[in-house]
């Protein structure tokens, strides 16, 4: 008898226990996203869009404004990926996105070569900037170029932090290095294998040198105790190009949504969008449309 | 010490005022987490009493493989997960690769091994002579396994709670296989890890306030279901 009541508390009690649970979840109402004005909006047959970008582009907050207003007027839903450079082109190389918005011209001419992109757009720039603590110990303030200012960097005893995550960025210091031909000895060179922002704190604690774009700095700049060392050459111009993953290579991929986004990144209501995104909050731009130029003629 | 400060202000503020896209995250989370636990309970309960209670050859090496199971790491299982779920993986055909159910079948995932090797564990536990004694009443099968289950129910609570624990405070898997998407798969850990990285240091710090607050309700729930039972046997 004692057994059989056992049995029923710990029926009852193990039964709410599940109840609550299974309740929980099912009466979690939906969030109430605030319904677009779907009149307008056009549905696509297979809405749903991967696009493989990176960091900077979500750190700086501009994916933030331009991906709404594209679901809003196309009817796509973008799924946004933000990883390195080198993992977004990877993901392209195995169908395993839609478009790709990067920034490693070099790294892309191999996927428009092999045909895994087409469609290959320029959509706008910005500039990298090698930024450092303002007492400046290497003298970096002092140099004019690229070349001499990672020769100063090696040769004095301050580190310089990389982000190590084979992004756009780190490619572009990676060839920057060897383009100085020098390199800093191993206890001064520091892989922190994060995105753009992670690496400016670290640099910053750490009163090091780093490679960032300019956008991600004015974004994060408040917390930071860096300063620009460096600017203005013409080989630290940052580049992104959008492209669409080749849909005769990888049937499964989304071509009219990838297509779509294209032709909206390089419209020229997106690209007057892309000159005044920052302005109000950092008094600067923080990208330059570029749409319809060609890359040899940037920066000039 | 000023930015712990304005953090915990903005954490103030952000849960007074119900701020939309915090509270869709909340929530997304609660129900993500729900359900990871909720199917590791039915993976796990049912694998850990067939391990304790049905002999089998290999059995030991099978209970310390889903022992070492306990401390798999999320971000493996995120990585496999998107692996298999990816266009170019083997159930690339499902289409679910950056959605909540991925994060919920890699969560579960994580979560099973914990359930399932707590539950054994608790069912060897059991008093031989209770067993025997049950099984002496002339009890069926199921209802042998029933009455040791009962027998074992705060133990299985606090199976719930290591389980729900695990998943709410992984950031690998859900990264991994959720994208962080916003609005689709942004969940309290990876919003977290966005706003770090973006330098939105109080945000940051009001999302790990939530996160806390969370775990520790959620927690609190379970644990005084548990007590109340023992206070009322």
């Amino acid at each position: 008898m004692k057994i059989r009541q056992h049995f029923n508390l710990g029926f009852a009690l193990l039964l709410i226990a599940i109840m609550t649970l299974v309740v929980g979840c099912g009466t979690t109402p939906t969030p109430t996203t605030p319904a677009p004005q779907t009149t307008e909006t056009p549905k696509p047959a297979n809405p749903n869009l991967i696009l493989a970008t990176t960091t900077s582009t979500q750190d700086s907050g501009l994916l933030d404004v331009l991906i709404p207003a594209f679901e809003k007027k196309t009817g796509y839903k973008v799924k946004t990926v933000a990883v390195g450079t080198g993992a977004a082109l990877a993901m392209g190389e195995k169908g395993d996105a839609d478009v790709l918005l990067v920034h490693a011209p070099a790294s892309e001419k191999k996927l428009v070569d092999n045909k895994t992109a087409i469609n290959y757009q320029l959509v706008m720039h910005n500039d990298f900037i090698i930024v450092g603590p303002a007492a400046d110990p290497a003298k970096v303030k002092e140099t004019k170029t690229v070349v001499d200012a990672f020769k100063n960097i090696a040769a004095s005893s301050s580190i310089f932090v990389s982000r190590g995550d084979d992004s756009g960025t780190d490619k572009m210091e990676k060839a920057l290095w060897t383009k100085a031909n020098v390199k800093p000895s191993a206890d001064k060179y520091q892989a922190t294998g994060q995105g753009m922002g992670q690496t400016l704190t670290v640099t910053s604690e750490k009163e090091g040198y780093t490679l960032t774009d300019r956008a991600t700095f004015l974004a994060t700049q408040k917390n930071l105790k860096l300063e620009i060392v460096l600017q203005g050459e013409a080989s630290l111009l940052n580049i992104y190009h959008v492209m669409q993953v080749n849909p005769e290579k990888f049937p499964k991929v989304n071509a009219d949504g990838a297509k779509a986004f294209v032709d909206y990144m390089t419209s020229p209501d997106t690209q007057t969008l892309i000159g005044t995104f920052g302005k109000d909050k950092y008094g600067q731009a923080l990208f330059f449309p570029d749409a319809g130029k060609k890359m040899e003629d940037l920066g000039k | 010490m000023e930015m712990i400060w304005k953090g915990i202000q903005a954490a103030i503020h952000l849960l007074l005022t119900g701020d939309p896209e915090v509270v869709e995250i909340t929530l997304l989370t609660l129900k993500i987490s729900c359900s990871g636990t909720l199917i590791s309970l039915l993976i796990g309960i049912p694998f850990g009493t067939l391990l304790a209670l049905k002999p089998f050859p290999g059995r030991r090496f099978v209970l310390s493989i889903v022992n070492t199971g306990m401390g798999l790491p999320p971000v493996v299982v995120g990585l496999w997960v998107s692996i298999f779920l990816w266009r170019s993986g083997p159930f690339g055909f499902l289409n679910i690769i950056y959605t909540p159910t991925a994060i919920v079948i890699a969560q579960a995932i994580i979560a099973s091994p914990i359930i399932a090797a707590l539950t054994c564990a608790a069912l060897q536990q059991t008093d031989p002579k209770l067993r025997l004694q049950i099984r002496a009443l002339g009890t069926t099968r199921p209802q042998y396994i029933w009455l040791l289950l009962s027998e074992i129910r705060f133990s299985l609570l606090a199976a719930i709670i290591a389980g729900f624990g695990a998943i709410v405070s992984e950031i690998g898997a859900s990264m991994a296989v959720g994208g962080n998407i916003k609005g689709q798969t942004r969940v309290l850990t990876t919003a977290t890890v966005l706003e770090v990285s973006k330098g939105n240091f109080d945000i940051a710090i009001a999302l790990s306030i939530i996160l806390c607050l969370l775990a520790y309700g959620a927690t609190l729930c379970l644990t005084l279901l548990q007590q109340k039972q023992q206070g009322g046997s």
